[in-house]
């Protein structure tokens, strides 16, 4: 059986996976009572999709949110590119489960103020978040305001916004829950399309095992109370041609059916 | 669901509330209502059920005639006076105050209760203490329009704040957003459209309080076209002032929601 791996080849890229987000120790407790996450020790692969996988209240989100510098953890360090990290920065970008997106502003304005706050000419900014929202499907409603967008649509503007900074690494909480399954399925193979011209590292939070083996090159496996990682999985999964193929491909159905039964003791 | 609507609906008073219910009516409703309240008007005081009570027709009569005249526009020069004057006041440091409130726990431990108990308090009755204090000049009569609107206008400022949603305020922050950024691009953005439904609706509280001046403090303007007409038994020209001062409330208020309407709301604007 030869399979093809989408990026990084170790057959032929020199430099193997290194790590561009360290996380070491990560320990965080919410006011003294709720332990949400302890002892995580991971890494994050430059070029990689890394979903971070596990039932409702596992501590997803909080991990996520401590990666992007939007909260503190009780204890722990997280580095990025070696640096460790006090807050937001420029080499990371979040898309937002519930999309966050400003009502009064258009699709244009909404994509490019990441930009925007970064003080970037409106020239320019406009030019830049122009081609993203080309990127993902949106050309010809930049002038539109998000109650004038489906769901699907609302969160291809977080996500051009986010490309829009040209930060190193995405991450994204449960991009495609607040959608409907159609446009699930069809963000999730365009999401592969865009990884083939965006090199970028992606860290995405899912419940869903098939959006995790459908997506990722890796999935970390979390388990509830304390959130722990419990199983690092690496699918290895050719996602070139047909994207509809792959949902009947007998390795992504078999990956499905182990992770599944690996999960099941926690969630009864 | 009802705790809900009070949390994101603007706080209040009664004027504010009756003037608010009128001017959100669509236009064929609210025509077809005024036909009717005026029929209604005009039998009741065709009626004579009281002696004091003009026909709808005698006070548009009166009406049109103090108009004429240029009594009404020399009233209305007066009372513009220290409506606008108050008016002015609250909103400088209504908005400002109810925006500090919204942003900073300290404003709001120190300021709210303030406004709070002022939106609470009877003004009719503070009336005769300020009267005692500042006199029954211009001073007296700013005061009370701003004792009615400036409440309304903070604590709709401050509730329009508040309801900013978190999720934009981390939003901002995870692209790298100053606390100055966050506030002038997001927050201030967000709370506009409650905060303008707020000052709107100081202003018709405002009008209350500055015909409430008038007809307790001194009379003058509107208040004494009120009650000099009242003296002599002109009752068509009372009610005629009366009646003018209502529908310039009204009318003021409609314009103010739909500038509303297409200032802050893209989702209600055309189609
Ligand atoms: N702000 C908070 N305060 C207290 N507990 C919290 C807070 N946020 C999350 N938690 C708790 O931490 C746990 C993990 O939450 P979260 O990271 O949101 O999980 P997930 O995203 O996997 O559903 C849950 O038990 C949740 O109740
Ligand atoms: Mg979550």
């Amino acid at each position: 059986m030869t399979m093809t791996h989408p990026i990084p080849d170790p057959e032929d890229a020199a430099p193997v996976a290194s790590a561009i987000i360290e996380v070491e120790g990560i320990h965080k407790i919410y006011n003294g009572a709720v332990t949400a996450l302890e002892n995580i020790h991971l890494e994050f692969n430059r070029g990689e999709l890394t979903s971070l996988l596990g039932p409702s209240g596992c501590g997803k989100t909080t991990l996520l949110k401590i990666l992007a510098g939007l909260l503190k953890p009780t204890s722990g360090e997280v580095r990025v590119n070696g640096k460790p990290v006090t807050g937001p920065g420029p080499e990371r970008a979040f898309v937002f489960q519930d999309f966050a997106l400003m009502p009064w502003a258009t699709v244009l304005r909404n994509a490019s103020y990441g930009l925007e706050l970064q003080g970037v000419g409106k020239r320019e900014r406009e030019d830049r978040a122009r081609h993203y929202v080309a990127e993902v499907g949106l050309a010809g409603f930049e002038d539109k305001y998000p109650h004038e967008l489906s769901g699907g649509m609302r969160q291809r503007v977080g996500l051009a916004r986010a490309l829009a900074v040209n930060a190193d690494v995405l991450m994204m909480d449960e991009p495609f829950s607040a959608v409907d399954e159609q446009t699930r399925r069809k963000f999730q193979e365009d999401l592969i399309r865009l990884r083939e011209i965006e090199q970028k590292t992606f860290i995405l939070v899912t419940h869903s095992i098939e959006e995790a083996v459908y997506l990722s090159d890796r999935i970390v496996l979390l388990s509830p109370r304390p959130g722990r990682v419990s199983q690092i999985v690496t699918p290895n999964i050719d996602r070139h041609g047909d994207p509809e193929a792959i949902r009947r491909n007998p390795e992504y159905l078999d990956l499905i059916d182990d992770i599944w039964a690996g999960l099941r003791d926690y969630v009864e | 669901m009802p705790a809900d609507q009070t949390a994101h609906s603007p706080v209040a008073g009664v004027t504010s509330r009756w003037i608010s219910a009128v001017s959100d009516v669509p236009a064929i409703w609210k025509i077809l209502s005024l036909a009717i309240l005026f029929a209604a008007w005009e039998i009741g005081g065709r009626t004579n059920f009281n002696w004091a009570f003009p026909t709808f027709l005698e006070t548009m009569a009166a009406l049109w005639e103090m108009i004429a005249d240029g009594s009404m526009g020399a009233a209305y020069l007066r009372t513009l006076e220290p409506l606008v004057i108050g008016l002015v006041i609250s909103l400088v440091i209504g908005v400002s105050a109810g925006v500090a409130m919204g942003l900073r726990k300290d404003a709001e431990w120190l300021t709210l209760p303030i406004f709070i108990t002022m939106q609470a308090a009877p003004m009719a009755a503070l009336i005769p203490l300020i009267t005692f204090v500042y006199g029954i000049g211009l001073t007296s009569k700013v005061l009370a329009v701003v004792m009615l609107s400036m409440p309304v206008i903070a604590i709709n400022s401050y509730k329009a704040v508040r309801n900013v949603p978190q999720s934009l305020v981390h939003m901002c922050h995870s692209f790298m957003g100053s606390r100055r950024q966050q506030i002038l691009t997001v927050i201030l953005p967000a709370a506009s459209p409650m905060m303008f439904a707020g000052i709107r609706l100081g202003i018709a509280e405002g009008f209350s309080g500055v015909v409430l001046a008038e007809l307790l403090i001194t009379p003058t303007g509107i208040g004494d076209l009120i009650t000099f007409n009242r003296s002599i038994a002109k009752f068509p020209h009372m009610y005629a002032a009366i009646f003018s001062i209502v529908a310039l409330a009204v009318i003021t208020v409609s314009l103010l929601h739909r500038l509303e309407v297409t200032l802050f709301r893209p989702e209600k604007r055309g189609a």
